[in-house]
């Protein structure tokens, strides 16, 4: 069987929010996930907003910035959550915060031996035919991420675009993590 | 081999480049750098990746699911398709979600500042789960087309956007739907970044089966995902 072509990526463009996140831009139309991915995970697992372990729950901030070091108010973020127990997407915009950051509520993942816990991130906007994808590691998970196959792939002095950092006075439990599509500090991004 | 190796490669030959200096945003935008390969193992290739979510009851009838106090002007279509892997095996219970502009050409969204008038009747976004055999319906206005600050005079063809799943998050797609015989593609960098040989992919076929008689006209709309080969044995 001769096989088809794909249907090539376009933009998703200035305008997606009512129709992707409308909730978060306060539409009148409701949202299928939100950036509040413990009450996601709960919902599915009991109807109610408590998860399973309250002590793994970590926020990820974190803003898209472009070639001239500028944040990007018109990006949109998804966070997958696949740790082979728990899955869960979660989707940010950044035009709804007054320094455009996209914000996450979410457990940290569990991490399979001879692996480090990790989040894949989408990245889409204005200005993008295709979107990219990346992956959010922990800094302070450094003795697994010394293993993990996929981190020590990546040459050695880019490692650091893929950490999230523990933010000032909370750690373990806030983390900031910056995109960045160009520049010095360029953002690894992968071909999954 | 682990099945993860089966996933069909993005095809390059067919997809818009990362950086395309007409479509002017592209140029801060884009990453510079090579991508770096994954070969490690994705936990699970099957697995949707929304939860129990259920779907409103006119989620995927635009007409309908914004209304306030009457019906949205413009020309009423029906919008249908088969979601598909690159073999034509269809991809059944996947998420597809659309947002446009109304009639006018006018979007919703806040920073839409095109003088065009909004309809009260109409929000634009709407999305449905495809059936056992990949298929999707849909019951919109057509788009109307605006102007943009690519360039000047530029203005956007009438297109619909889509986003999609598929079976795993590496077959993600986000995509725009034309229509046939528009007069602005040929002057459109976003569609004119995709290469020549896959352009076709991105415009409906309008389809008078489709059509529902003094009703809507039916456009069709398949889509292409990436999908998984045949298996090792089945490819000996």
């Amino acid at each position: 069987m001769s096989k088809l072509m794909q249907t090539p990526s376009q933009t998703v463009g200035p305008y997606f929010a009512y129709g992707l996140t409308p909730e978060q831009y306060r539409y009148d139309f409701n949202s299928w996930t939100t950036s509040d991915m413990i009450s996601e995970l709960g919902s599915r697992i009991s109807g109610t907003s408590e998860i399973q372990n309250p002590n793994s729950e970590i926020a990820i901030w974190g803003r898209v910035l472009d070639g001239n070091g500028e944040p990007i108010p018109d990006a949109m973020v998804e966070f997958w959550l696949d740790d082979g127990e728990q899955q869960c997407l979660g989707r940010c915009g950044t035009g709804t915060d007054s320094q455009h950051r996209f914000w996450f509520r979410t457990t940290k993942p569990n991490a399979a031996a001879g692996n480090a816990p990790f989040l894949t991130v989408i990245v889409f906007m204005r200005g993008q035919l295709i979107h990219a994808f990346t992956r959010i590691y922990f800094e302070d998970e450094a003795e697994r991420n010394a293993e993990d196959p996929v981190l020590q792939s990546v040459p050695a002095e880019r490692r650091h675009t893929l950490l999230a950092k523990v933010a000032d006075g909370a750690p373990d439990r806030r983390y900031c993590f910056d995109i960045h599509m160009q520049g010095e500090n360029e953002t690894v991004f992968f071909d999954l | 081999m682990t099945p993860q190796n089966l996933l069909t490669p993005l095809d390059a030959a067919v997809h818009p480049p990362r950086l395309f200096p007409d479509y002017t945003s592209t140029v801060l935008r884009a990453p510079t750098q090579p991508l770096v390969p994954i070969k490690q193992a994705l936990r699970d290739f099957t697995r949707p990746v929304y939860g129990n979510f259920q779907l409103g009851e006119w989620d995927s009838d635009l007409t309908k699911n914004a209304v306030k106090n009457g019906d949205p002007l413009g020309e009423r279509i029906v919008v249908h398709g088969v979601v598909m892997d690159e073999y034509g095996r269809p991809i059944p219970n996947t998420l597809v979600e659309i947002w446009q502009a109304n009639a006018a050409g006018r979007y919703v969204h806040k920073v839409d500042q095109h003088a065009a008038p909004l309809d009260p009747n109409f929000l634009g976004a709407g999305r449905c789960i495809t059936d056992a055999e990949g298929r999707y319906r849909f019951y919109t206005i057509k788009p109307g087309a605006y102007p943009w600050g690519n360039h000047p005079n530029a203005w956007r063809p009438n297109h619909i956007h889509f986003s999609l799943f598929g079976r795993n998050i590496a077959s993600r797609l986000v995509t725009q739907m034309y229509f046939p015989g528009d007069p602005l593609l040929q002057y459109d960098p976003i569609y004119l970044g995709v290469p020549p040989l896959s352009r076709e992919r991105l415009i409906s076929t309008f389809d008078l089966n489709l059509t529902e008689p003094n009703f809507a006209l039916g456009y069709r709309f398949d889509i292409v995902l990436r999908g998984w080969n045949e298996t090792p044995f089945e490819r000996l």
